[in-house]
C-alpha cells in the first residue's frame, strides 16, 4: 500500500511519466536482473529464469501503463488563466472546480467555474466544452505567464487516503488507472519463475497504446498479460442489467473489449488459477474500453494476450476508489496464473493449440 | 463447390472463435499443400511451393463473421449482449442465434420505452432458461446468427457469406491451381471484423512480396440502393479504393489484364464505407503492393447475405489465371 500511495501521488500525464518511472525504478532496483528505459520512455525490466540469461526458451511479458489522463496547457491569457486541452479521455463535467498541479514545479491551480448564484437555467443545463474552461492559478497575468508555458501538463491534485480499514478496505486517490497495475507488477517482479519474465511499465496508453506497441515489438514474448485499473460502475441500477465490474468482487478478467479478444487459453488459465486457489474473480462486461493488450497482441506474428484488472470506481476523473482486497487478489491471482503457465500454456503447443 | 460453400457458411465462427471454420478449411485442403500451420492468433496458413522464378504471394480471406457476445445474465435467465464487429440492430429482433456448443436462442426486445427501432442495449437473448441458475450461457460466450444456407440456383443466400464465400474461393483456387512459379500462402485470417487483426500478424509472418485479399463488397443494384457501380452477376469486382485503402495500381492492372485476356467478366469497385484485410497487408513491415478481389454481395452484415454463383466461380477462374503465369507489376 505504501508503494501504491507513492505511485498515485506522483504525476504522470501521458508523455510525462518521469516521476512515476523514477519511483518504479527505485522499487525494482536490485530485485530484477536487468532493466532499461527505451526510446519512448517505457521501463522494461527482466527477471531471468533461475537468475541467468538464456536458461529458459520462453518469455512472458506483463505490462502496466505508467501514464494517467490529464490536461495540457495550450495558452496562458493576459489575465493569467490557463486554457487547455484534455490528454486522454476525460469528461469535462468531472473536472469543474477541481484542484490541479502543473508541470515539474507542480504549480497549483483550480479549474475555474461560475458559482451557482450566477447560473441561468440555460447555464445549468449546458455541459461546458474544454475550450470554455480555464485553470485559475490565482496569479496575475505576468506571473502566470512566467510560471506556466504552453505544452506543460496538469495533473489532478488528489491525495491518497484510506476510506475503510477493514471490510472492503477501500482507498481513494487519482490514477488507479493504471498505477494499481504498476503496483501489482512490482509485486510480481519479486517472484522467481521458470521462464524469463519481462515487466513492461509503458508510456502513453491513454492516448493510443503507443508505448505498449513498441514494447511488445521489442520484447516479442510468447504470451503477454496486461494489468489494469478498470471501469467499475456498481452503483444501484433501475434495471437488472450489467455493471462493468463490481468493487470487492475480485479482479476482473477481460474476454473482449474494443481493442482485443483475449486468448482463450490465457483466460482459462486465469480462471483455473482463481478457482484452484479460492480467489474471487469476475468477468469484465465485454466490449467496454481498450488496453495495452490491443497493441501488444498484434505485434510481429501475433502474441496471445490476456487482461486482468483491479476494479476502480470513477476512473478518468480527479478521484477514484478501489478495494485493496481486489488489489491483493489480483497479485495472488497473477502469481497463481504465472505458476501454472509451464504446464498450462507452454506444454500445449501454442501453434495449433487453440482448439484445446 | 456449393457443398463447400454450405459447409463454410453454416459453420460457427464469430471473431476470435474461428476454430470450426478452420476445421472445415483444413479438411478440404489437407494433403494438397506443402505446409499447413496455425499461428499464435489462429490464422490458418497454407503454403503451395512454386516451380521457381516467381514471387512470394499472400492471399487472404477471413474466417470470422460478425456475432454477439454475452455480457450479462439477469436473474430471470435473459442474456444481454454486445456486438462482435459491425452488427446492425435492425437485423436482430426475432432472429435466432447459435452458440459454440450448438445452443440456440432468440432475440427479444424490451417494450417499455421503445419507440420504433430499439437500441442494442434494449435487446436480449432468450435461450429458454427459467433463471440465472439454470441459464447455460456465461458472460463472454459468443454466438453467431443462426441461418441455413439457401441455394436459389444462380443466387446463394446465407449468413456469413462475408467472408466464407472468399474462403471457398481460396480453397477452390488452391484445388484448381496447376503448376505455378510462385510460392503462394493461402491465409485464412481471424478477427477481420474487429479490426483486421489476424491479417496484420499473418502478413508480418508470411512476409510476402505481393498480396491479394478476397472479400465481399456491397452492390448498388437493389431498389433505391445507395449509388454504387457494382451489381450482382456482373463478375468479380476489382477494387480501386475503399475507405481504408487505395489498391496498388500495378496489382489492379494485373488483375484487369488477366480478366480481359481470359475473357472473364469483371467490374471496378469503389466502396464508400468499409475496408478489408488488404489494408493491414499493405502496411505490413516496409509495405507491399496489395489489391483486392471482391465478390459482389447484397445485404452485407445481415443474416441473409446474397451472392451470385457465377461471380463466385469467375473469382476462382480469375485468381487461377492470375497466379498461373509470371507477374510483372
Amino acid at each position: 500500500m505504501v508503494l501504491l500511495k507513492e505511485l498515485v501521488e506522483a504525476d504522470g500525464v501521458s508523455g510525462h511519466e518521469d516521476a512515476v518511472r523514477g519511483l518504479l525504478i527505485k522499487a525494482i532496483e536490485g530485485r530484477v536482473d536487468e532493466y532499461r528505459v527505451d526510446a519512448l520512455g517505457n521501463l522494461i525490466a527482466v527477471k531471468y529464469a533461475r537468475g541467468e540469461r538464456g536458461r529458459a526458451p520462453q518469455k512472458v511479458m506483463v505490462a502496466a501503463h505508467m501514464d494517467e489522463v490529464g490536461l495540457m496547457v495550450t495558452r496562458v491569457d493576459r489575465d493569467g488563466y490557463c486554457h487547455f486541452r484534455p490528454v486522454g479521455g476525460i469528461d469535462p463535467r468531472v473536472i469543474l472546480a477541481k484542484a490541479v498541479r502543473i508541470g515539474d514545479e507542480k504549480v497549483p491551480g483550480v479549474i475555474a467555474v461560475k458559482p451557482i448564484h450566477l447560473m441561468s437555467q440555460a447555464d445549468r443545463e449546458r455541459v461546458l466544452e474544454f475550450d470554455q474552461l480555464t485553470i485559475d492559478l490565482g496569479l496575475g497575468g505576468d506571473e502566470a505567464g512566467r510560471k506556466v508555458k504552453p505544452g506543460m501538463v496538469a495533473a489532478f491534485a488528489t491525495d491518497f487516503e484510506v476510506l475503510d480499514e477493514g471490510g472492503l478496505r477501500t482507498v481513494k486517490g487519482k490514477a488507479f488507472d493504471d498505477r494499481a497495475g504498476c503496483a501489482v507488477l512490482v509485486e510480481l517482479l519479486q517472484g522467481e519463475y521458470p521462464f524469463d519474465l519481462y515487466g513492461a511499465f509503458t508510456v502513453q496508453e491513454e492516448v493510443g497504446l503507443r508505448g505498449a506497441q513498441v514494447a511488445g515489438y521489442a520484447v516479442n514474448p510468447d504470451v503477454a498479460f496486461v494489468l489494469e485499473g478498470t471501469v467499475c460502475d456498481d452503483s444501484p441500477k433501475r434495471k437488472d442489467i450489467s455493471p462493468t465490474t463490481r468493487l470487492g468482487a475480485g479482479p476482473a478478467i477481460t474476454v473482449m473489449d474494443h481493442s482485443v479478444i483475449c486468448d482463450r487459453r490465457l483466460v482459462r488459465l486465469l480462471v483455473e488459477a482463481a478457482e484452484a486457489e479460492g480467489i474471487a474473480y469476475q468477468f469484465k462486461q465485454p466490449g467496454i474500453g481498450g488496453t495495452d493488450a490491443g497493441a501488444i497482441h498484434v505485434q510481429r506474428e501475433g502474441i496471445p494476450s490476456a487482461v486482468l484488472a483491479v476494479p476502480s470506481r470513477y476512473i478518468h476523473s480527479p478521484v477514484s476508489v478501489l478495494s485493496l482486497n481486489d488489489f491483493d487478489n489480483a497479485v495472488r491471482l497473477m502469481r497463481g496464473a504465472l505458476a501454472r503457465i509451464p504446464e498450462g500454456v507452454f506444454s500445449q503447443r501454442l501453434q495449433g493449440g487453440l482448439e484445446a | 463447390m456449393k457443398e463447400l460453400i454450405k459447409a463454410l457458411v453454416e459453420a460457427y465462427g464469430p471473431s476470435g472463435s474461428e476454430e470450426q471454420v478452420r476445421a472445415v478449411v483444413t479438411q478440404h485442403i489437407e494433403g494438397r499443400v506443402s505446409d499447413l500451420r496455425t499461428d499464435a492468433l489462429g490464422n490458418l496458413i497454407a503454403t503451395v511451393r512454386g516451380t521457381g522464378g516467381g514471387k512470394r504471394i499472400m492471399l487472404a480471406a477471413h474466417m470470422d463473421e460478425i456475432g454477439l457476445i454475452a455480457s450479462f445474465v439477469d436473474e430471470k435467465g435473459f442474456v444481454r449482449f454486445n456486438p462482435v464487429g459491425g452488427l446492425r440492430v435492425e437485423t436482430l429482433v426475432g432472429g435466432r442465434v447459435r452458440f459454440a456448443n450448438g445452443l440456440r436462442g432468440v432475440i427479444g426486445a424490451e417494450q417499455k420505452g421503445v419507440n420504433g427501432m430499439p437500441t442494442m442495449e434494449q435487446l436480449f437473448i432468450d435461450v429458454g432458461a427459467r433463471s440465472k441458475a439454470t441459464c447455460p450461457v456465461q458472460v463472454g460466450d459468443m454466438a453467431c446468427m443462426d441461418r441455413d444456407f439457401v441455394d436459389l440456383g444462380e443466387r446463394l443466400v446465407a449468413k456469413a457469406m462475408d467472408d466464407r464465400i472468399a474462403c471457398a474461393v481460396l480453397v477452390q483456387t488452391l484445388l484448381d491451381l496447376g503448376p505455378t512459379p510462385h510460392d503462394i500462402s493461402f491465409v485464412f485470417t481471424v478477427q477481420e471484423e474487429v479490426g483486421l487483426r489476424g491479417a496484420q500478424t499473418s502478413a508480418y509472418g508470411v512476409d510476402a512480396e505481393l498480396g491479394v485479399a478476397v472479400d465481399v463488397t456491397m452492390t448498388g443494384d437493389t431498389p433505391e440502393a445507395r449509388t454504387m457501380a457494382v451489381a450482382l452477376g456482373d463478375g468479380p469486382a476489382i477494387k480501386v479504393k475503399d475507405s481504408g485503402m487505395l489498391a496498388h495500381q500495378g496489382v489492379r492492372r494485373w488483375l484487369v489484364d488477366t480478366a480481359k485476356q481470359a475473357g472473364l467478366p469483371y467490374q471496378l469497385e469503389v466502396l464508400p464505407g468499409g475496408t478489408t484485410d488488404g489494408r493491414a497487408m499493405q502496411t505490413t513491415r516496409a509495405g507491399i503492393p496489395v489489391g483486392v478481389i471482391s465478390v459482389p454481395c447484397r445485404y452485407v452484415h445481415t443474416p441473409s447475405e446474397m451472392v451470385d454463383y457465377g461471380d463466385v466461380q469467375n473469382c476462382v477462374k480469375l485468381l487461377v489465371a492470375a497466379l498461373s503465369g509470371p507477374i510483372v507489376l
